[in-house]
């Protein structure tokens, strides 16, 4: 068992101790991850995307802290891993794409430094097969002139090429696992296409498998084999992207799909999901939704909903789920 | 304001000089001879590939850099290094990097009062807060984050943070470079509605920066396509979109990824193959015919200048 997956995350809780109190960004996040398959992880800005993949890496800011839970990488659990270990988990095993390039990105060398620095770390190769390899991966994520481009500094870089000396930066070690914290935001469609399926090559060629956390629904529908939606630190729905976006059952998903411009480029309004986001530092007791959902019920406000496997199989944490489930058998009981 | 426009961009260059060797730089034409115009009240939506110098004319606009040549006019007078700091409080950006822009080790109250703090916007402490929180309500943060520091927030909260802050100072015009791309589609909708209320209240004019396709369209009024450092195509946003006419605008709409399972996997998307060129070493001619499907011997010869192809829709090509 769990030999099947390549990362297994079992409630993870993870908080950050700050002035104002405890913020629980993570609260009981579980998924499996096969190797070669694609997860995408969405999610309301804020619902701990982004520190679900930290806590994974082992690169929390300095408040922040695991609180419990495990982390599976080929069933070992990481969470216990010393510094030498994490050092080599990451990189070679386990590559994340930042969210934010500018952070990770040193301002004070070029990104030809960079890349080459990454690719001597992880690999075998030497310095003038690094400098190779560091071009190849340029000119592979779309970058214009990449041998000139490798003397530049990363100000000096737009948003997008940014992103991509990142992207080529975490593929040039050929990861087992590659987390892709909104890996395109700042690329245009045409480019977004060219590294996605860049990213889905390697995935087939290396048996690579991939987390990817985004906004874009687009991205979502067209790459992922499985897909989880966060709300307040939780998995609030689970399932493929047609169980998603054609059968939703949480109420948080199906607000969000209403959200979405229309694709006929309709003035209308757009319908964003009422009353404002969550307190971390005050969570409510029952779900996490409950203050903004119409169809809360009392019990909703009082219990964490449990999590409920639909009529077609994918999962959803909601109360009203759960009583229509259970009339549903109950009606198949009688007759 | 004779003119009726409020900003008016003519023929703006950006070169940067880039170091390719020892002794040697190379200029790099990030923006290369840009005209647009942009009345109040309304929304132009700037989209094209990516370094292709978008950013760049948003910030050249702001005199965040001194432009190589051209100028911009705000309300019909000449924007100066001298007379710029007397229009900066009417010009705001929201920046596309929401993390390098702020101070990480300011609070959010304190990033967001910065701005009236130097323009002097409140009476005391007690109207300072108050706006504050009204604009942090308006972005969708919560009140209890006023006293966290910007590094304890997502992405998106942070870019919350930056249009909060661009807004303290109510401008007439904003630069929103992708200012919602690091939203969810439902707070990203909320901020769209927002700024939609503010130039329907205002007359705020916005230049929309931004890669989301659906968005752009949603918002404005008119749209130019970029293609490294000049706009190849500008006109009413409908009208783009239905009928595009220059080359890469056709590739760049066929690329959009519809948020829609069945749909997105059978999507026909068209490829662009060839060289990528550089801003460093610009193709003679048209800069898109190392990628173009219609190019001809004369693509080659001749840069193409923007044409009105009808009814104020303008392209520049040999042969669309
Ligand atoms: N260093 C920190 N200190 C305190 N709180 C933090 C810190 N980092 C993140 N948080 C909080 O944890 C919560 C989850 O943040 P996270 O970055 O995971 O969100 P996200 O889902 O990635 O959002 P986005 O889509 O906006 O990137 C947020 O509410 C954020 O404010
Ligand atoms: N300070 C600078 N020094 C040198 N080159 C620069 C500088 N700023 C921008 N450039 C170059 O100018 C070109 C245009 O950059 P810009 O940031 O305007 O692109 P963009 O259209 O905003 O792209 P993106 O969509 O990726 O954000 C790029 O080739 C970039 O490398
Ligand atoms: S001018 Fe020629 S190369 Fe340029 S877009 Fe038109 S057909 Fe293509
Ligand atoms: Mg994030
Ligand atoms: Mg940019």
């Amino acid at each position: 068992m769990g030999e099947e997956y390549i990362l297994q995350v079992k409630d993870l809780h993870t908080s950050f101790f700050t002035d104002s109190g405890e913020v629980r960004a993570v609260n009981g996040v579980t998924f499996n991850l096969a190797p070669g398959k694609i997860l995408g992880i969405v999610g309301e800005s804020g619902s701990g995307k982004s520190v679900t993949a930290y806590s994974i890496m082992g690169i929390l800011a300095s408040t922040g802290r695991i609180m419990s839970g495990e982390v599976l990488y080929k069933g070992q659990d990481i969470t216990k891993f010393d510094k030498k270990q994490m050092k080599n988990f990451r990189g070679k095993c386990c590559s994340i794409i930042f969210q934010d390039p500018m952070t990770s990105l040193n301002p004070v060398f070029t990104i030809g430094n960079q890349l080459m620095e990454a690719i001597l770390l992880h690999t075998d190769k030497d310095k003038k097969q690094a400098k190779e390899r560091a071009i190849e991966m340029l000119e592979l994520v779309g970058v214009n002139e990449p041998a000139k481009r490798i003397r530049q500094y990363p100000h000096e870089l737009s948003g997008g090429m940014r992103q991509r000396v990142m992207i080529a930066m975490a593929l040039a070690c050929e990861p087992d696992i590659l987390i892709a914290d909104e890996p395109t935001t700042a690329l245009d469609v045409t480019i977004q296409a060219q590294i996605l399926e860049l990213m889905q090559e390697l995935q087939k060629k290396l048996g690579m498998a991939i987390i990817m956390v985004t906004h874009d629904l687009g991205v979502i529908a067209d790459m992922c084999d499985e897909i989880i939606v966060m709300y307040g630190g939780r998995v609030c729905e689970r399932g493929t992207a047609e169980d998603i976006f054609y059968r939703p059952a949480h109420e948080y998903t199906k607000g969000l799909l209403r959200s979405i411009p229309k694709a006929d480029g309709s003035k209308e309004r757009l319908v964003p999901i009422a009353g404002t986001p969550i307190n971390l530092l005050n969570m409510p007791k029952g779900c996490a939704f409950c203050a903004r959902c119409d169809e809360a019920m009392k019990i909703c406000l009082t219990e964490v909903p449990p999590q409920v496997q639909m009529p077609d199989g994918h999962y959803a944490s909601c109360w009203l789920a759960y009583r229509d489930l259970a009339v549903a058998q109950e009606k198949g009981a009688q007759g | 304001m004779s003119s009726g426009y409020l900003i008016e961009v003519e023929d703006l260059k950006q070169y940067f000089p880039v170091k390719t060797g020892f002794f040697r730089t190379t200029p790099l034409k990030a923006v290369d001879g840009v005209t647009f115009k942009i009345k109040p009240g309304e929304t132009l939506g700037l989209v094209g590939e990516s370094g292709c110098g978008k950013t760049t004319v948003g910030r050249s606009i702001l005199r965040l850099y001194e432009p190589t040549a051209g100028t911009v006019k705000f309300n019909g007078e000449e924007i100066t290094e001298k007379n710029i700091a007397v229009h900066r409080k009417d010009m705001q950006m929201v920046f596309q990097d929401p993390y390098s822009s702020l101070n990480p080790r300011m609070t959010v109250e304190d990033i967001i009062g910065e701005p009236l703090d130097v323009h002097k916007l409140y009476a005391n402490k007690k109207e300072r807060r108050e706006k504050i929180l009204a604009l942090m309500e308006l972005v969708g943060l919560n009140a209890e984050h006023a006293t966290r520091y910007a590094h304890e927030f997502s992405g998106g909260q942070r870019q919350r943070i930056g249009i909060a802050r661009a807004l303290a100072v109510d401008p007439k015009f904003i630069v929103c470079d992708e200012a919602v791309s690091a939203l969810d589609v439902s707070i990203q909708a909320q901020v769209i509605n927002m700024f939609e209320d503010l130039q329907q209240k205002l007359g705020v004019a916005y230049l929309f920066i931004a890669h989301d396709l659906l968005v752009v369209r949603h918002i404005s009024n008119r749209i130019a396509v970029m293609y490294l450092g000049k706009v190849v195509e500008i006109g009413d946003a409908d009208e783009v979109y239905e009928h595009p006419i220059h080359p890469y605008t056709e590739s760049l709409l066929s690329a959009v990824p519809i948020p829609d399972p069945i749909t997105a996997r059978q999507n026909r998307r068209i490829v662009l193959s060839g060289d990528v060129p550089s801003p460093m070493h610009m193709p003679t001619g048209c800069a898109f015919r190392t990628r173009c499907r219609f190019a001809t011997d004369k693509c080659a010869e001749e840069c193409p200048a923007l044409a009105d192809k009808g009814g104020g829709h303008f392209a520049a090509c040999h042969n669309r």
